[in-house]
């Protein structure tokens, strides 16, 4: 296994093998390959790690060890049948048995939303049975803008906020590291990007306030919370403002759904996950006229399944994270 | 006489001549109004065909997603002054413009995605 370091300066839009299939940023751009599934994380030393399930198999069990490790999955958009992808439930359920297949289960799961495609409760109920064959039980949701169509977030709230906040928000404790589920996806203006909000900021500053600077913290969000490509939304209006209050803290990873490709931004003490769909690929930023959905052939579709592991590793002054290639 | 008539003739032809580029003009003219009224806005490829669209009081607007991801058409004045439920492919949204004044409109999902109707 070799591993990449964290550059030590802000660097915009790095593109790692993120996804561990070999495409590397250039391979990427050549056949936009994409990599459903998920994400295993594990944190060790400080430091978290993530691997793309799509080679789990390859993973050694010291490479699965750590104070903690959880799965991310995204973007299942339920309900979606179009030619992207005409059967999103066999492609989480693949991601789910991905899981499955590791030798150490993850902890829980962390859905970055748009478990949904139309916000039907049939698109719900199929995820959560889906989901109710993964190894790991919990699962902790933030919701996407297509979860909150028509209601205003209503439906998603009875089904996945208990105990959160205002639209959904919340933050919990897992074996030292803080994680905080943010809500971007409500109350979007006209020209606008994603939006916390007043209230959640608010929040979030009090949330923090009483932690250790040396508190690694995990920050979920639909939404990306840096700007990945404002001119197609994928970004979030009021994201500095959040970060601001979580410059004192050593180590700080940001995972976030929506754009349907892995991306990883390093800047200060913050590092920036974006994680593949389950459901179907899009392009990359402004290599196409829209953000749809990006047909690839059924059998690429396939082949370039994989899932996001996050290992969360303690132990260091500052949280760092390393994209772990696994050959 | 033989005179006059010509003459008759030719003021006859002459107002006809008139008349017909009257006729001609207020013809284009209605045919502009139309095109301009045009009742159609399309959603393709994320975002709204026209993007402006210049309607008379009393004209229903109907939107139509043509896109394979779903949009929404929701007013950008506060109050809302009218919001559809999500469209998905294929599906219709209208509404009728009873006053005069300029309406922005976005789709909520996507926000980026902007229009805007003109009523006079």
């Amino acid at each position: 296994m070799s591993r990449k370091t964290m550059p030590p300066k802000i660097q915009d839009e790095l593109l790692h093998d993120h996804n561990h299939d070999g495409v590397d940023r250039r391979g990427f751009l050549k056949c936009m390959a994409w990599a459903g599934t998920g994400a295993f994380c594990v944190i060790r030393g400080g430091v978290l790690h993530s691997y793309s399930l799509s080679r789990f198999a390859e993973l050694s069990p010291k490479e699965m060890a750590g104070e903690l490790s959880f799965a991310q999955i995204s973007d299942s958009h339920m309900g979606f049948n179009k030619a992207a992808n005409p059967d999103v439930a066999a492609t989480l359920k693949a991601a789910v048995d991905k899981i499955n297949g590791l030798t150490v289960a993850p902890e829980f799961l962390l859905h970055t939303g748009d478990i949904s495609h139309l916000s039907k409760p049939e698109e719900f109920d199929t995820v959560d049975q889906i989901l109710k064959s993964a190894k790991p039980q919990d699962v902790f949701y933030v919701p996407g803008e297509h979860d909150v169509l028509n209601d205003d977030g209503k439906q998603f709230l009875e089904r996945y906020g208990k105990g959160s906040k205002g639209s959904g928000w919340y933050s919990f404790d897992k074996k030292g590291v803080h994680f905080i589920g943010l809500v971007n996806v409500m109350n979007l203006k006209a020209g606008g990007l994603g939006t916390l909000g007043h209230e959640q900021l608010e929040w979030l500053e009090d949330d923090v306030k009483h932690l250790k600077h040396s508190t690694p913290l995990v920050v979920f969000a639909h939404i990306p919370l840096w700007s990945v490509y404002p001119e197609w939304g994928w970004g979030t209006e009021d994201s500095a403002q959040a970060l601001s209050y979580l410059k004192k803290f050593g180590s700080v990873t940001v995972l976030n759904g929506h754009i349907h490709q892995t991306m990883q931004k390093v800047e200060g003490n913050v590092t920036f996950h974006t994680a593949t769909s389950t459901a179907f690929p899009q392009p990359q930023p402004g290599k196409a006229d829209s953000p749809g959905p990006m047909k690839v052939p059924a059998e690429q579709l396939k082949s370039v399944l994989g899932i996001t592991d996050v290992n969360v590793v303690k132990g260091q002054q500052a949280l760092a994270v390393v994209d772990s290639n696994l050959e | 006489m033989r005179r006059s008539v010509s003459l008759a003739v030719f003021i006859a032809v002459a107002i006809l001549g008139i008349g017909a580029l009257g006729a001609g003009a207020r013809n284009s003219s209605v045919a502009a109004q139309q095109k301009a009224e045009t009742t159609e806005v399309k959603i393709d490829n994320f975002s709204f065909g026209p993007a402006t669209l210049t309607v008379s009081v009393g004209t229903t607007v109907t939107w139509t997603n043509r896109d394979d991801i779903p949009h929404t058409v929701v007013s950008a004045d506060d109050p809302k002054i009218f919001k559809s439920k999500v469209l998905d492919t294929d599906e219709k949204f209208s509404f009728t413009f009873t006053r005069a004044g300029t309406y922005p409109y976005f789709c909520s999902i996507h926000p980026k995605m902007t229009g805007k109707v003109i009523v006079q």
